[in-house]
């Protein structure tokens, strides 16, 4: 039932990116600056994506010597990441302008425990094969 | 006391002329944000290049990707120049959700021709 009810309210969210002003239909303007504040975080989860994405362009240009299957594994792991960012960056700023048009508290989410526990386990992971002298 | 607490809290209900400025600054700083992605963004799009060029036998796939690549991040520019020229007076209006959803899509396809890259056989 949770999935279901999860699943539902992920198809109104992505709907709503398609028919952006539906949100506009809903409560009342919040205050401009609010509006700013929410679209500076919008950004700065964008800038997020982008870094991890040319992250994992870097990785497969500059660490030639890596074995080229951990090489394309931290490329995957981080143009995946990037991706998610970007697509969790739009989400979030969609689902926080209409919780403030409707007076709602702001949703909470665990993407950022998810995503720093996995840039965690990548720096980690980075740290072992340097150790180990893999990357020659 | 209370009405000489906070002197310089301009009136609620006065309307806000277009020359008003936030005291919190909150335009200067979004544009400024808007900057610093686009930066970003250039960065990104440089890497992809390189990477696309980089490829041992760039062929004809690879040149058309560089052009979308190029052509995206155009497009990135464009949507943040506007974005910053409309912020230009005392009361910006909201972003508009159709141009977050553009950039957002800017994003993701470098992401995407990497992955196509990935995918080619030889390389």
């Amino acid at each position: 039932m949770i999935l279901i009810e999860g699943l539902r309210s992920a198809g109104r969210t992505v709907r709503l990116w398609w028919a952006p002003a539906r949100i506009r239909e809903e409560g009342t303007t919040p205050d401009y600056r609010f509006s700013l504040a929410n679209e500076r975080t919008f950004l700065a989860w964008l800038r997020t994506g982008l870094a991890l994405i040319g992250g994992g362009f870097a990785v497969d240009q500059f660490l030639p010597r890596l074995h080229p299957w951990l090489r394309l594994a931290c490329t995957v792991v981080l143009l995946v990441g990037g991706a998610l960012c970007a697509l969790r960056a739009v989400n979030h700023w969609v689902r926080c302008e209409r919780a403030m048009r409707r007076g709602e508290d702001l949703p909470v989410s665990r993407f950022p425990t998810a995503l720093a526990l996995a840039v965690g386990a990548l720096a980690a992971a980075l740290v072992v094969l340097v150790l180990l002298g893999r990357t020659d | 006391m209370a009405d000489t607490a906070r002197p310089e809290e301009p009136d609620e209900g006065a309307p806000r002329a277009a020359t008003d400025r936030d005291p919190g600054l909150q335009p200067e700083r979004t544009r400024l944000a808007w900057r610093r992605t686009t930066l970003s963004a250039t960065a990104t799009a440089v890497l992809a290049g390189r990477q696309l060029l980089g490829s041992r036998a760039p062929g004809a796939v690879e040149v058309v990707l560089v052009v979308v690549i190029g052509l995206l991040w155009l497009a990135f520019v464009t949507l943040a120049h506007g974005r910053m020229r409309a912020m230009a007076g005392g009361r910006p209006p909201a972003l508009p959700p159709r141009t977050a959803l553009l950039l957002v899509g800017c994003t993701l396809a470098p992401a995407l021709c990497g992955g196509v890259l990935l995918a080619r056989p030889g390389w």
